[in-house]
C-alpha cells in the first residue's frame, strides 16, 4: 500500500448492482468466454420469458382440443395454417404443448433447486462444524443416495410421493421433491467440505477465542464464506432437473396432459409418430429440452471458468508503460492520518 | 570470469483483472561465473519475477519485453523446445518450498535422474552412478542406500538438499534459488547457506539468490541488487552496501532490520519502570505453567504424539515473556492451549487464576474476554466478508459491551486510533488492507476488551522487515500503554529480543532454557541455544564471516 491509499482520495465504490453474482462474471469476462456466456444468458432469458408470458404467448391452453368455434383441432395435423407447429396424436396443439411446457419446467427447477439448496446446506453446515459421529451419519447416507442411479430414485420418489398419476401443483411437487432427493447430497457435500475448510481458517479460530457462540460462529463467519460455489451448482443442477423432469415424464411418471404441458410426456406420446414420419411431434418439445439445458449449463460452466483465476482470460497487457505494483514498503509505516 | 546473464532494461507487464501492473521496470544487471548476485526487496518488488523470466518460468498472462542475455543467447522470445533446452543445463532453479518442490511418489533418485535423461540421454546405470555421486556431493550421508528413498522420508534440510542436487546434476553455469532457507529453521538454513557457497566454490556457477532477508545477504552474496516497486535501486558489493547504502530505501531497509542484543536496555528500562510503580511480583502470576504436558491423539493403535512435554513457566501481569523455538518445538501449541484453543492432557496450567485442565468451554467463556490474541498469517485472521469495523466490533459484541456493529463504532475507532489506522479503514474489506496494515487491525481487535493477557502467534512473521519494525514498535507502545502481560512466539530470537522482558526457549517440546534476554543471549547455557544463537546471520558481512567459523567450532565439539 502507497500512501495515497491512506490519504483522502475517494475510493472507487463497485456499485451493488455490478456485484450482483452474474454481472459481474459478464463485466469480467473476455473473448470465447464472454460469448459462451452471453449465448448461455440469452437462451436462459428466452426461456424464462417465454415461461412467465406463456398464457399471453402461446395460441392455445395445454389441454385445449378444440377452437373457439367448437371445431376439433384433429389428430397429427402437419404445422402450418392455424397450427404453425402441427399438432399432436392426441390432438393438442404442438407449439401451445412446448410455451406451455417451459412453465411446468420453471416451477419444477425453482421447487426443486430452492428445497435441495436448503436442506443441503443446512445439512451439511451442521455436519461440517459440528463433526463426530452426526457427521459420519449423515456423510454415510448421502453417499448411498449417490450410489443410486438418479432416475431411479427419482421414480421411486414420485411413486411414494404421488402414486405416479396427479394435479398440475401435485405433479409439479412430486416431481420436484424426487429430484430434491437426489440434489440434496450435491449440495451437502460441497458445503460440508466448505466448511471443513473454513472451520480451521484463523478467522473462525479468533472468533473463538473471543468467546463467541457455536450457532454465532456458523451462521455469521462460516456459512456465508462456504456459499460462494452455489450459483454454480445451482445453474448446473437446474439444468439436470430438466433433464430428470424430462426423463420422468418420457417413463410416464410425470404429470398428466390435462393438469399441465410436459416436454418429456409428449417425446412418449410421440415415439409411434417418429417411424411414420411425423416429425413435428417429436422434433419441437425434444429442441426445447435440449436449448434449454444448454442455455443453462452454458451460464453455468462459464461461471465455473470464471470462477477460477487460473482458467480465466483475461486481455492481453498492453506494451504501454502500465501503473507499476502497489507494494507494501516501508511507507507503510508512515500514516499521514495519525 | 566469464559473463552468465546480461540483463537490459528487463519490463515485465501482468494482466490483471484490474489492466495490466507493471511487475519489472527496466531493469539491468549482469552476473558473472563464480559469483553469487543477491537479490533483495520485500514482498511485490518484482525480485521472484525478475529471477523467473531468466528461465521463462512466468504465467501466460505475463508479457516481457527487454533482452535477457543467458550464456550469450537470447532468452526473451524463446519458446517450447529451445526454452526447454537451456532449463537445466544453463540455468536450474531452487525453490522455496523443498517440500512441494519434490514429487511425493517418487523416489529422489528417480527425480534427480530425470534432468540427466530429458538432457543427456545416459544410460541408465550412469544416470544412477551420477546421482548417488551429486546426494554425496550435496552432504546426503550413505547415498547408495538413500537414492531410493522417497521425498517424506528425508527432514526439511536434507529435502532442500536433494532439490539443489537436482539442479547441480546437469552442472548448470547459473543457479537461481528463490528464497531457498524461507521455510526452513535457523540452524538448517546455516547448512544450506554453506552448501551454496560450496556450489559457488566447487562447481564455479553464477548464483542468483533472491531473499528478503539482510543477514543471508551478509553470509553469501558477493553483490547485492536492491530491488522496489519493481525497479533496481541501488547496486553494490556486499561489503560496501552494507557500510555505505546510497538508495534511502537501502538505509532504510537495514535500519529495520531487527538485531541482537539491543533490547537488553528496553527491557531494562520496563522493569525499572514497574519496580518504581511497585507493581512487580506484587500480584497473582497471570499464567502458571507446571510439567504442563500436551499430546496430540495419534492413529488408531499407535500413541499420541507428545508436543509438549513437562514445561513450566509463569508470566507476571505487564510482563512480556518470549517463547523462541524452531518449527515443531510446541511453542505454538502453548499459545493455544493458553487461549484455550487446544484441550492440555498432563500437568497444570492455570490461566486467570482457572485451571485448564479439563475445563469445561462454559466456565472458560467469561475469561475469554480477558484474553487477546493475535494470529500469525494477518490474510487468513479476518473474515473476509466483513468490514474491518465489524471485525474489531465482534469482541465487544460478543461480550455485550456492544448491541451491534454501528453502536461499537465510536470504541472501534479510538481502538483503530491507537494502532494508528486511520478511522475511515473500518470501512474497508481486510482484502483491501495490505499484510502490516491487517496486522495492526488485528492487534486492534485483540485489544478491544482491554484484556490482561495476550498471546501474539508469530506475529510479524508474515510481514516484510520495514512493515515488521513498525508493527513491532507499535506492539511495545501499545504494552507499556494498556500493561498487559503478553505471550510472545516467535522463531526469531533477534524479534523476541526487542520485546521481551524473559525469553524461554523450547527444543523438541521441552523448555531448555529459560531467563532474562542479556541471560539467554548473552551467556546461553544449553548446547541448543548457543547453537541457535550462532546460526543466525546477523546482517554485516565481516561480523558474519566471524560468527561463521564460530558456528563450524562450535558444531566440530559436538
Amino acid at each position: 500500500m502507497s500512501t495515497t491509499t491512506e490519504t483522502a482520495e475517494p475510493r472507487r465504490r463497485v456499485t451493488l448492482w455490478q456485484r450482483l453474482p452474474v454481472v459481474h462474471q459478464l463485466r469480467q469476462s473476455v473473448g470465447l468466454q464472454r460469448g459462451m456466456l452471453i449465448a448461455g444468458l440469452i437462451i436462459t432469458g428466452i426461456f424464462l420469458l417465454t415461461a412467465i408470458f406463456a398464457p399471453l404467448i402461446a395460441p392455445y391452453g395445454f389441454s385445449q382440443l378444440r377452437d373457439a368455434d367448437g371445431v376439433s383441432f384433429g389428430a397429427q395435423v402437419p404445422p402450418g395454417g392455424a397450427h404453425l407447429l402441427g399438432t399432436t396424436v392426441g390432438g393438442y396443439d404442438v407449439l401451445s404443448r412446448v410455451i406451455w411446457g417451459s412453465q411446468t419446467a420453471l416451477g419444477v427447477i425453482v421447487v426443486a433447486v430452492v428445497l435441495s439448496i436448503f436442506a443441503g446446506v443446512i445439512l451439511g453446515l451442521i455436519s461440517g462444524y459440528i463433526g463426530g459421529w452426526l457427521d459420519r451419519v449423515l456423510v454415510v447416507i448421502a453417499d448411498a443416495v449417490f450410489a443410486f442411479p438418479t432416475l431411479l430414485l427419482a421414480i421411486v420418489a414420485a411413486i411414494a410421493i404421488s402414486g405416479g398419476q396427479s394435479s398440475l401443483f401435485g405433479g409439479i411437487l412430486a416431481a420436484a421433491i424426487s429430484i430434491t432427493v437426489v440434489y440434496i447430497p450435491q449440495y451437502f457435500r460441497v458445503i460440508r467440505a466448505e466448511t471443513v475448510r473454513i472451520k480451521s481458517e484463523a478467522y473462525v479460530e479468533s472468533a473463538k477465542v473471543v468467546g463467541s457462540s457455536t450457532g454465532r460462529i456458523m451462521f455469521r463467519h462460516v456459512l456465508r464464506n462456504a456459499t460462494r460455489t452455489l450459483p454454480l451448482l445451482f445453474t448446473l443442477n437446474s439444468s439436470e432437473a430438466i433433464l430428470t423432469l424430462a426423463g420422468l415424464g418420457f417413463l410416464g411418471f410425470g404429470i398428466q396432459p390435462t393438469a399441465a404441458a410436459e416436454w418429456g410426456y409428449d417425446l412418449n406420446r410421440s415415439i409411434s409418430d417418429v417411424t411414420s414420419g411425423i416429425w413435428w411431434t417429436s422434433v419441437f418439445p425434444g429442441l426445447a429440452i435440449v436449448l434449454v439445458v444448454l442455455g443453462i449449463t452454458l451460464v453455468g460452466e462459464s461461471l465455473n471458468d470464471l470462477a477460477d483465476p487460473r482458467l480465466r482470460t483475461r486481455r492481453k497487457a498492453s506494451a504501454v508503460p502500465a501503473p507499476t505494483a502497489e507494494t507494501s514498503a516501508v511507507l507503510e509505516g508512515t500514516d499521514p492520518n495519525s | 570470469m566469464t559473463r552468465v546473464v546480461d540483463i537490459s532494461n528487463l519490463d515485465v507487464t501482468f494482466a490483471t483483472d484490474g489492466g495490466g501492473v507493471a511487475a519489472v521496470d527496466g531493469v539491468s544487471f549482469t552476473v558473472d561465473s563464480g559469483e553469487v548476485l543477491a537479490i533483495v526487496g520485500e514482498s511485490g518488488s518484482g525480485k521472484s519475477v525478475t529471477a523467473k523470466s531468466i528461465i521463462g518460468l512466468l504465467p501466460e498472462t505475463a508479457t516481457t519485453t527487454g533482452a535477457i542475455l543467458l550464456n550469450g543467447r537470447e532468452v526473451v522470445g524463446l519458446t517450447g523446445e529451445k526454452l526447454r533446452s537451456i532449463r537445466g543445463t544453463d540455468a536450474a532453479m531452487v525453490f522455496q518450498e523443498p517440500s512441494l518442490a519434490l514429487n511425493p511418489v517418487f523416489t529422489v533418485g528417480w527425480q534427480i535422474m530425470e534432468g540427466l535423461r530429458a538432457h543427456k540421454g545416459v544410460s541408465k546405470k550412469e544416470a544412477r552412478a551420477k546421482a548417488i555421486d551429486m546426494l554425496a556431493r550435496v552432504g546426503i550421508p550413505d547415498p547408495e542406500k538413500r537414492i531410493d528413498y522417497y521425498p517424506h522420508q528425508f527432514s526439511g534440510g536434507q529435502k532442500q538438499r536433494v532439490v539443489i542436487a537436482m539442479a547441480l546434476v546437469l552442472e548448470p553455469e547459473l543457479i537461481i534459488a528463490d528464497e531457498p532457507t524461507t521455510a526452513l529453521d535457523v540452524t538448517v538454513q546455516a547448512e544450506i547457506l554453506d552448501l551454496l557457497r560450496r556450489c559457488r566454490d566447487e562447481f564455479g556457477a553464477a548464483i542468483i539468490l533472491i531473499t528478503h532477508n539482510m543477514g543471508i545477504v551478509a553470509d553469501l552474496a558477493d553483490r547485492v541488487a536492491v530491488m522496489f516497486e519493481g525497479k533496481l535501486v541501488e547496486e553494490a558489493p556486499v561489503a560496501k552496501l552494507f557500510a555505505s547504502p546510497e538508495h534511502p530505501y537501502t538505509q532504510k531497509l537495514l535500519a529495520a532490520v531487527p538485531r541482537i542484543g539491543t533490547g537488553g536496555a528496553r527491557a531494562k528500562a520496563r522493569v525499572d519502570a514497574r519496580v518504581a510503580a511497585g507493581t512487580v511480583n506484587t500480584d497473582a502470576p497471570v499464567v502458571v505453567a507446571q510439567d504442563l504436558v500436551i499430546e496430540y491423539p495419534g492413529r488408531l493403535g499407535r500413541g499420541g504424539f507428545r508436543a509438549v512435554d513437562g514445561v513450566s513457566f509463569t508470566i507476571s501481569p505487564g510482563e512480556v515473556l518470549g517463547l523462541v523455538g524452531e518449527s515443531g518445538s510446541g511453542k505454538t501449541t502453548i499459545g493455544r492451549a493458553i487461549g484455550g484453543l487446544t484441550k492440555i492432557t498432563g500437568g497444570s496450567l492455570q490461566v486467570l487464576g482457572h485451571e485448564m485442565l479439563g475445563i469445561k468451554e462454559r466456565a472458560f467463556k467469561p475469561v475469554r474476554s480477558d484474553i487477546g490474541f493475535v494470529f500469525q498469517d494477518p490474510a487468513s485472521s479476518f473474515n473476509p466478508l466483513l468490514t474491518i469495523a465489524e471485525c474489531v466490533a465482534e469482541p465487544l459484541i460478543v461480550h455485550g459491551k456492544a448491541r451491534d456493529a454501528r453502536s461499537a463504532r465510536p470504541r472501534v475507532n479510538e481502538l483503530l486510533e491507537a494502532v494508528q489506522l486511520p478511522r475511515t479503514f473500518g470501512d474497508r474489506f481486510p482484502h483491501e488492507l495490505s499484510g502490516g496494515q491487517r496486522q495492526r487491525a488485528s492487534l486492534a481487535r485483540s485489544l478491544a476488551l482491554e484484556p490482561s493477557l495476550l498471546i501474539a502467534d508469530e506475529p510479524t512473521s508474515a510481514l516484510d522487515v520495514s512493515v515488521q519494525a513498525r508493527v513491532l514498535e507499535l506492539f511495545s507502545e501499545l504494552q507499556k500503554e494498556f500493561g498487559f502481560a503478553a505471550l510472545f512466539i516467535s522463531h526469531d530470537l533477534a524479534v523476541v529480543d526487542m520485546l521481551s522482558d524473559r525469553i524461554a526457549v523450547l527444543f523438541h517440546g521441552r523448555l531448555v532454557e529459560e531467563g532474562t534476554g542479556s541471560d539467554v543471549l548473552g551467556a546461553p547455557q544449553h548446547p541448543y541455544t548457543q547453537r541457535l544463537l550462532a546460526s543466525l546471520p546477523v546482517p554485516d558481512p565481516a561480523e558474519q564471516a566471524l560468527r561463521r567459523e564460530q558456528l563450524h567450532a562450535l558444531k566440530a565439539a559436538e
